[in-house]
């Protein structure tokens, strides 16, 4: 069995609102990434995917708080660690993070390389100046982009470059885990492939051994992704391959996502995209059964009354559903 | 709305900023209604009587006595007319002339007097002593006369016959009147100032007056800055650069230089609590204009004002309906800032002597610029300015604190 | 989807240029186009390309500094306020943000009460008013009850959104400018306001044109798509022909940059 990187076990928590209310963006969340393979977080705002990803990192600070759970890093136990020591022993060393529209993080002030300095003045401060200048140098070369931009301002790149360039500082250090959230949706379509080619070498060329890729566009994660999972308030409503949960998705919700994607390719002009109407459950109160029960419309009285769990399905997949496989793929032949 | 407000009144600076200067609003409004007396009428004769309680010596004369035997009558009595600075120049003297120092205990009074009686002599003089102070010992042994003795003072009145005085009454040791059967008592809490007026009764006057001028002012300030700054900040064009040329002359000129150019031109007799409001807040619009106007440049390109502009609506309607309620809180917030200032300003004017007319109305300024010209700070009589100052500052931070909750509330990323 | 062969809005020459000298750009550089009734349009371009600036330009908020515009065969006279109006009752918008194209001082009701005065309705009674809002919410499946004395900042941005399209649906605009209407929204949003539009052009006859970035979104929804770049329209036609076959290298170098699942996405060409 291949290496585990990063091993998740019911990890839940929570965020406390300025009136004292908790409200559990992540519940209950179990996932096991292993070496050399890419993880696609799916689902709409408020699913609780940045939340995920915030929490992944074990650097929590108000109004999140950690509740439970075990996070695992390369054998590692981080969920106990104080916020100081993951700054210093987990942070970009162990797990990159690369928040939404990143590149704002760069200091207009500086050039990139003094940036670099910094980093690794934090992280590894024995280095020289030569040295991390070609450490970076050789690394960006490597992953497509020009050595000059490190002498480089930040108001001099654009913005795909900006963003390539956060990741591939955010790579330096080589980090086992690298969780990217949203790293192209302010971008144009060309920086946004380029962007996506760059992921996938860094992981074809085992620059990091795994990744979490989030977003809400489902045609980005089938192509950068081996795995995807799905989310919906604060759960995970579905898990399996790139290729199962895109083209033969189990759970309703999941179905009704694959259903709404657009692409510029032949015959879609004929195909009805679905609609999901309603709107996600108020998680200060999050309703007692199925959370999905409210909006899906194959629901039976006792989706709502108990809970669901995540259960398994054929070839490795999970799904949240109390259906069996056979009955849900029978009810969307035949529905429309 | 009523959100709003609500999240206003959550705030901590807000509310003790609005305490403040309630405290302060309500005690000009209630305390004239209680003390009916004129601000500027003159009560004292004589410079800076000192606060305290003022009673009566011919009333407490005639009123009926009742004795008391207070157990530190003698020695409080002593006390007053005995204290150590003078106990100690005794000693001074005493040593000087002599007497060991070991034998000189300054606070067994009796033993004190009956040595200083021994041995003072006013002719003598001690060799390094200036004649000033050889009188002031002579002063010092005159007041001593009498220190101990226990005789009633007597009271004398002319004989209407013989024109002779005739004792007419005593007043013992132990007589006390009760300060209720005086007939005039006058609390001046603040003391008089250097004309002899109440500074208690000026000093509410005056911050009446002197907040009135500060609304005034402020709001005539950030009316213009307002209709200035939303006019050339919406319409932009050859209005927006008219405006701009006439706000920039006014940037360029200090306003104060201004201000006190305008003041002295209109003369002593124009010069009214009103006309100066007035032209503060016709020199001091400036920065209110140019802030309004870089809001409203930014929010006249937002997509609800574009949609606002599809539906038809006139330019008037978009103006008042589109933007002004955006910039509602900054406005409010100015205007706060902008009553503040004023009144720092007409305090500053009235310092000059170039405020308003000092003979119908007190304000703040006036007050301090007494208090200056007739030197109360050389002459240590701190009631005629430190209560003044206290009230400026004040009123200045109240204002500013409502204002720095306000911005908490409409700003939310200030809040903690 | 048969097209009445009127023509609504046609433009040749638009040219718009801000600045002077050095620092003049030009953003929209002589453009020509026609658009008929019932059809859908899209203007694909990346941010730059100046398609915000032709869209202003269209809805008459800025004025061309060069070309002609005709609205339904006559020159278009936006010259006075009241002109600007008459046109306005023919033409109507929907922006990007759903969370500020909304005045957050006026409740939901007010918002719907102002387009149904727009239409002339000022006069209704208050019951009529009522019956028009709850039918307008209805059709974008949302509850007029749920929705009364609340704010539009209080619902999420898809459903505000979808309170816009309840707007034009009270308008009855004759064309319908969205720009980039489903950007800003989740992808699984989407399909729900793309099938809200649709809906309300076949009820109401509706031209749309959208303004957008995203290709898919042109291929899945247009009669007719312009490829944008730099001010200029580079390819123009059906959909089919334009994204399958595209004959322009711009066009070409777009379509490739987009993700696809159905086809093999080839990463080596950039």
């Amino acid at each position: 069995m291949a290496n585990v990187v990063l091993e998740v076990n019911e990890l839940t928590t929570k965020y406390v609102t300025r009136f004292g209310e908790d409200v559990y963006a992540v519940d209950h969340v179990s996932l096991k990434l292993e070496e050399g393979k890419s993880l696609g977080i799916a689902g709409e705002s408020g699913c609780g995917k940045s939340t995920l990803a915030l929490s992944l990192m074990g650097y929590y600070f108000p109004p999140l708080h950690y509740t439970s759970g075990d996070i695992i890093i390369d054998g590692t136990n981080i969920s106990k660690m104080s916020p100081d020591n993951v700054r210093k022993s987990i942070l970009g060393t162990e797990i990159a993070y690369i928040p939404q529209a990143a590149m704002n993080a760069l200091n207009p002030t500086q050039r990139i390389i003094n940036f670099i300095e910094d980093v690794f003045e934090a992280h590894d401060p024995y280095k020289t100046k030569k040295e991390i200048y070609e450490i970076a140098r050789q690394a960006f070369e490597f992953l497509g982009l020009p050595a000059e931009v490190l002498k480089k301002y930040p108001v001099e790149l654009s913005g795909g470059m900006k963003q390539r360039t956060v990741i591939a500082i955010s790579v330096l250090l080589s980090p086992k885990v690298l969780i990217a959230d949203e790293p192209s949706s302010a971008l144009d379509v060309t920086s946004q492939k380029m962007v996506i080619k760059m992921l996938r070498n860094l992981m074809d060329n085992g620059f990091i051994k795994s990744m979490i890729f989030i977003t809400h566009e489902l045609p980005l994660l089938y192509n950068v992704t081996d795995d995807i999972m799905v989310m919906y308030a604060g759960q995970i409503v579905e898990l399996g391959t790139a290729q199962q949960t895109v083209f033969d998705p189990l759970h309703p919700y999941a179905k009704g996502l694959m259903g709404s994607i657009i692409v510029p390719e032949e015959g879609l002009r004929d195909v009805k995209l679905t609609a999901i109407p309603g709107v996600p459950p108020n998680l200060k109160k999050p309703p007692a059964g199925c959370r999905f029960a409210a909006r899906c419309k194959y629901a039976l009285p006792q989706c709502k009354a108990m809970p669901v769990d995540l259960r398994p399905g054929s070839n490795g997949r999970f799904y949240r559903c109390i259906f069996s496989e056979e009955e849900l793929r029978e009810a969307y032949k035949h529905g429309e | 709305m009523k959100h709003t407000i609500q999240q206003i009144f959550r705030s901590t600076n807000f509310v003790i900023g609005f305490v403040i200067f309630m405290a302060i609003l309500l005690t000009v409004i209630i305390y004239p209604i209680i003390v009916s007396d004129p601000p500027l009428g003159i009560i004292g004769q004589g410079t800076f009587f000192p606060p305290g309680t003022y009673v009566s010596m011919y009333d407490s004369v005639g009123a009926t006595a009742y004795t008391l035997n207070l157990r530190n009558a003698a020695s409080n009595r002593i006390a007053s007319r005995l204290d150590n600075q003078k106990r100690s120049d005794m000693q001074t003297w005493l040593v000087a002339n002599g007497v060991p120092e070991s034998e000189i205990d300054i606070t067994d009074t009796e033993k004190l007097l009956a040595q200083w009686e021994a041995n003072y002599d006013p002719q003598k003089k001690i060799p390094g002593m200036t004649f000033a102070k050889q009188r002031a010992y002579q002063r010092l042994d005159a007041s001593l006369q009498g220190l101990l003795s226990k005789e009633p003072i007597i009271v004398a009145g002319q004989n209407p016959e013989t024109g002779t005085l005739e004792q007419t009454g005593a007043i013992n040791q132990t007589d006390y009147v009760n300060i209720n059967h005086v007939a005039n008592v006058q609390v001046l809490p603040l003391g008089t100032d250097n004309f002899g007026r109440n500074v208690l009764t000026e000093l509410v006057t005056a911050t009446r007056v002197s907040l009135q001028i500060g609304f005034v002012a402020g709001l005539v300030a950030t009316l213009i800055g307002l209709s200035l700054g939303l006019l050339g900040g919406y319409v932009g064009g050859l209005v927006d650069d008219s405006i701009m040329f006439i706000t920039n002359i006014f940037t360029v000129i200090p306003s104060f230089v201004l201000l006190i150019l305008i003041s002295f031109s209109i003369g002593q007799d124009q010069r009214g609590a009103f006309t100066i409001a007035m032209v503060i807040g016709f020199t001091s619009w400036v920065w209110t204009a140019r802030a309004v106007r870089s809001q409203v440049i930014s929010l006249r390109n937002r997509d609800h004002v574009n949609l606002s502009k599809l539906s038809g609506h006139s330019i008037t309607h978009i103006i008042v309906r589109d933007i002004l309620p955006y910039i509602a809180s900054y406005v409010v917030m100015a205007l706060i800032l902008q009553i503040s200032s004023a009144i720092l300003v007409e305090a500053g004017l009235s310092i000059l002597g170039l405020g308003p007319r000092t003979t119908e109305v007190p304000t703040l300024g006036l007050m301090m610029n007494w208090a200056m010209i007739y030197q109360a700070h050389l002459l240590g009589k701190w009631w005629a300015y430190f209560p003044v100052i206290l009230t400026i500052a004040l009123i200045s931070f109240s204002l500013n604190l409502m204002n720095t909750g306000l911005d908490q509330v409409f700003n939310p990323a200030l809040r903690d | 989807m048969a097209n009445d062969r009127t023509l609504y809005l046609s433009a040749s020459g638009l040219t718009k240029v801000f600045g002077l000298g050095r620092h003049k750009t030009v953003a929209v550089n002589h453009i020509d186009l026609e658009l008929y009734k019932g059809e859908v349009v899209s203007i694909v371009g990346e941010s730059g390309s100046g398609k915000t600036t032709l869209a202003k330009i269209l809805l008459g908020l800025i004025s061309p500094t060069e070309g002609e515009i005709y609205f339904e065969g006559k020159k278009r006279d936006i010259s006075s306020h009241k002109k600007k109006k008459e046109y306005w009752k023919n033409i109507q918008a929907i922006f990007q943000d759903p969370f500020s194209s909304y005045n957050i001082f006026n409740k939901i009701d007010s918002v719907l009460l102002d387009c149904i005065k727009m239409r002339g309705g000022g006069n209704l009674s208050k019951d009529e008013k009522t019956k028009l809002m709850a039918e307008a919410c209805s059709f974008v499946n949302l509850k007029f009850e749920e929705l009364t004395n609340k704010y539009p900042f209080e619902l999420s941005g898809g459903q505000q959104q979808r309170l816009m399209i309840a707007r034009i649906f009270l308008l009855k605009p004759k064309i319908l400018l969205a720009d980039e209407p489903t950007s800003m929204i989740d992808a699984c949003s989407r399909a729900t306001i793309l099938d809200e539009l649709m809906k309300l052009r076949d009820e109401i006859g509706m031209t749309v044109i959208f303004i957008t970035h995203d290709i898919g979104l042109a291929y899945y929804v247009s009669d007719k798509v312009y490829i944008m770049e730099r001010g200029r329209f580079v390819e123009s036609g059906p959909p089919d022909d334009v994204i399958l076959r595209p004959k322009e290298a711009y066009t070409q170098r777009l379509i490739n940059d987009v993700p696809k699942i159905y086809e093999e996405w080839d990463l080596s060409t950039v």
